[in-house]
Formats: structure tokens, C-alpha cells, sequence
């Protein structure tokens, strides 16, 4: 296992714990996305181009944009 | 070290699920699901890497050049795309749920009502 | 049972089921060694077989093409619970007819979002009809030409429409794509006798019409990749755009 490797995998751990100890969705939001792009460096350093291209795409585009519409949404009926 | 990977993904899934147990907001929920779910893309990779395998795609290296398994990474890729629509459905409930209850605490939401 | 107790149940039962997990994956190959025969039977045979050197969307799309067809319905089904969860309701719509409140976007925003727009959408076909040379394809690409509609939204052009592109058309793109694919799976049983198999010319490795079927896949999935996702998106805005009726 190369150092690139080992340290992305770090990474990655390090980021889902912190994804799952951010308890307010809207910071949390940022984490994941964060955590995405972290995936997406570990994809790379396992040789892995197509998945690595789904994870970004889907982890910039999808995940965020919905979590902070679902938000939007709920605070709008707490006000 | 070589288990380095399965233990992270062991992790992943672990932390991941101790999240939805004690989740406090269905949108946090659903984000730490999707860490769980990240988990069985990096086990899966893990499985298929070849050590000095190249990506398997040759479009510029000769055919005989070893390369890692692209068996696991086809079904990763279609998972992530999918799980993420997924992911979508969820946060739908969850929207759904707050205008009709009123809340968004998974404790709060626990009677049947018709 | 408190959410103490609740979270001190969950730790030791997690810590348990991470002990065994640990303890079962000791038992697999040392990561590095990839000892199973399918890569390699893979690596020999698609690029005389195939006449492609992307190995990962022959295996999506023509030796595990019977996956991508269930994973193509999961997709369907899922965004057709998005929108039924979302409907806007008839109560709902009726007290909905002022002007939104939401400000417009800056001029820096708009200008650049409208300079985008195109040329994400050409990246995104580009990424969907080379699915078969580079990596990337119908999933990755899909989800790129959605993102282009959203950056429609961010445009401030959705404040106008209230919603990101018309619902008919986007649900009419992401049904073509499902069934696009589902008619490609038949036309390979109808013309072969076994579903799926790639029954088109496969021209020569490296051309953007070789391949047979897969690059036909692509577009299939990225149509419906596209759609639903563009779908989603605007469904979620119609509901997050609503003025709320209280």
C-alpha cells in the first residue's frame, strides 16, 4: 500500500467521523461535501478514474444542493 | 497495514450507523446513512486493487499492462449515482414529515397516525 | 429507553459488530493481491471481443448490463417517490400566487451562470457519448447536464419560472432514457436471442461509433440520469420556492 494511499484512507475516516459528529444539517452539509472530495481522492489513488468522476460529480451537484433545499424547506415552516 | 482499508471501511460503517442511532434531525440522518453507504464503495475497491495495476482502461497503454479489477468499480459506480437519488427520497420523507408533524426529531415522530 | 441509554446500547453492540467485521475481514485476500479470475479474464478478452479498451463500461454495460437494467429501475422508482412525496397539493398552489420574496441574484452571478449554461451542457454530452473511450459515461455524464439546469436556477432565470425547466419535458427525457435502455435490452433479444447482448456493428477500438451497443447504453442512461436527477431538483425548488401557506 503506497503513503498516498494509506494518508487518503486516513483522511477518509477522519471526515465520516467528523461528517457524523456535525450535528446541525446545514454545517454538516459542508462536511459532506468535503467528505465527498476526500472519496474522490481515495477513488483516485486506488486506480479508480470512472467512480472517481461519479463521486465528485455527484457529491458537488447532488448531496449539498438537496440538503440545503430540504432545509430551506423545513426552517421556512419553523418561521 | 494491508488491512488498512477493510478496517477503514469497518469504521465508515460503524461510525456511520451509530449516527442514524442517535440521530437528533432526520436531514442528519440521512447524511450519516450516506457515510455508511461510502463505506461498501471503499471496501469494494479495496477487494479489487492490484498492486501496480493501472486504471482498467486502455486507452493509451498497451493491452497487456496489468490492471486493477473493473468488475467492483462498475458496481460502484452505478451505486454512488444511485444511492444519492436514494439519498434524495429520504430527504423528500423527511420534508414531508416536517409539514405534517411538525417536527423533524426522529423521537418526536413516533406515533402512528392515521 | 432514554437516548442515554439508547446511545450506550448502541456503542457496545456498534463496538461488538465492529470487533467480528475486523475479525472477518482478516480473512480476506491482503489488499494488493487481487487473486480472483474475472479481472483478468476481462483485460484479455473485451478488447477483441468488444473492440473498446474501456473495461469498466463494457462490464456496466454489456457483461453486467443485467445489473445497470435493475439499477436503471431503482433510479425510476426513486424518483418516482420524490415526486409523489412533492406534489404540490391543490390547497397548497391556490394560496401560492404572489411574486416571490426571494432577492435576485447578483449581476457577477447571472452573467456567469448564463455564460455556462452552454457549455456545461456540451461537457456533459461529451462525457455521456465517450463513456466508451474515457472514463466517465452515461451516470457521470447525466449528472453534469443536470447540474446545468441547476446553474440555470442560480442564474436567477428558476426566480422567473419557479422551477429549474418545465416538469413535462423532464420527466418526458428521464422516461426516454429508462425506456430507451429497456428497448435496447429487447432489441438485443429480438435480434440475438439473449437479452442484451451487443448485436450492433462494433467498428473499429477508439472510434466514437464503435462498440456495438455501449455507447447506445450511454446515451440511454444518460438521458435518464440526467432527467431524473433534473427532476429531483426541480421538485425540491417547487416545494422550497412555495410561499408558506401559514
Amino acid at each position: 500500500m503506497t503513503f498516498l494511499q494509506a494518508t487518503c484512507l486516513l483522511v477518509v475516516a477522519v471526515l465520516g467521523t467528523l461528517v457524523v459528529a456535525t450535528r446541525d444539517p446545514l454545517r454538516q452539509a459542508a462536511v459532506t461535501g468535503i467528505f465527498g472530495l476526500g472519496l474522490a481522492a481515495l477513488f483516485l489513488a486506488v486506480e479508480a478514474p470512472d467512480v472517481a468522476l461519479s463521486q465528485i460529480v455527484v457529491g458537488a451537484i447532488v448531496v449539498p444542493v438537496l440538503v440545503l433545499l430540504a432545509m430551506a424547506k423545513i426552517r421556512e415552516h419553523d418561521e | 497495514m494491508s488491512l488498512l482499508a477493510y478496517v477503514v471501511a469497518v469504521w465508515l460503517f460503524v461510525v456511520g450507523i451509530y449516527g442514524v442511532v442517535t440521530s437528533r434531525h432526520l436531514v442528519h440522518l440521512v447524511m450519516c446513512l450516506s457515510v455508511a453507504q461510502a463505506s461498501t464503495y471503499v471496501l469494494l475497491l479495496g477487494i479489487g486493487y492490484r498492486k501496480g495495476g493501472q486504471a482498467p482502461i486502455f486507452g493509451d497503454i498497451p493491452s497487456s499492462t496489468p490492471v486493477v479489477d473493473p468488475v467492483v468499480q462498475a458496481l460502484t459506480l452505478t451505486d454512488v449515482v444511485v444511492g444519492a437519488t436514494v439519498s434524495a427520497l429520504l430527504l423528500a420523507l423527511a420534508v414531508q414529515a416536517h409539514k405534517r408533524f411538525g417536527s423533524v426529531d426522529p423521537d418526536e415522530l413516533n406515533a402512528l397516525r392515521g | 429507553m432514554t437516548r442515554r441509554a439508547r446511545s450506550f446500547v448502541a456503542l457496545a453492540a456498534l463496538g461488538v459488530l465492529g470487533a467480528v467485521l475486523v475479525v472477518a475481514v482478516t480473512g480476506l485476500e491482503p489488499f494488493g493481491h487481487y487473486p480472483g479470475p474475472y479481472g483478468d479474464v476481462l483485460a484479455k478478452v473485451v478488447p477483441d471481443e468488444r473492440h473498446t479498451g474501456q473495461l469498466v463500461a463494457a462490464t456496466v454495460f454489456d457483461y453486467r448490463g443485467f445489473d445497470t437494467l435493475g439499477e436503471e429501475m431503482i433510479l425510476f422508482a426513486a424518483v418516482c417517490g420524490c415526486a409523489a412525496l412533492l406534489r404540490v397539493l391543490r390547497s397548497e398552489r391556490e394560496e401560492d400566487e404572489g411574486a416571490p420574496a426571494r432577492p435576485v441574484p447578483s449581476f457577477a452571478a447571472r452573467a456567469m451562470s448564463a455564460a455556462l449554461v452552454g457549455p456545461v451542457m456540451v461537457l456533459g454530452a461529451y462525457v455521456v457519448a465517450h463513456g466508451h473511450l474515457t472514463p466517465g459515461g452515461g451516470f457521470s455524464g447525466g449528472v453534469v447536464v443536470a447540474g446545468a439546469l441547476l446553474l440555470a436556477y442560480a442564474g436567477g432565470q428558476g426566480l422567473r419560472l419557479r422551477r429549474v425547466g418545465s416538469i413535462t419535458m423532464l420527466e418526458g427525457t428521464e422516461a426516454l432514457g429508462a425506456a430507451g435502455f429497456l428497448a435496447l435490452a429487447l432489441a438485443g433479444l429480438i435480434a440475438t436471442g439473449a437479452l442484451l447482448k451487443n448485436f450492433l456493428a462494433l467498428g473499429t477500438s477508439g472510434m466514437l461509433l464503435s462498440a456495438g451497443t455501449i455507447p447506445v447504453g450511454n446515451v440511454a442512461v444518460g438521458l435518464e440520469v440526467a432527467g431524473a436527477v433534473a427532476l429531483v431538483f426541480s421538485e425540491f425548488l417547487e416545494q422550497a420556492l412555495l410561499e408558506d401557506p401559514e
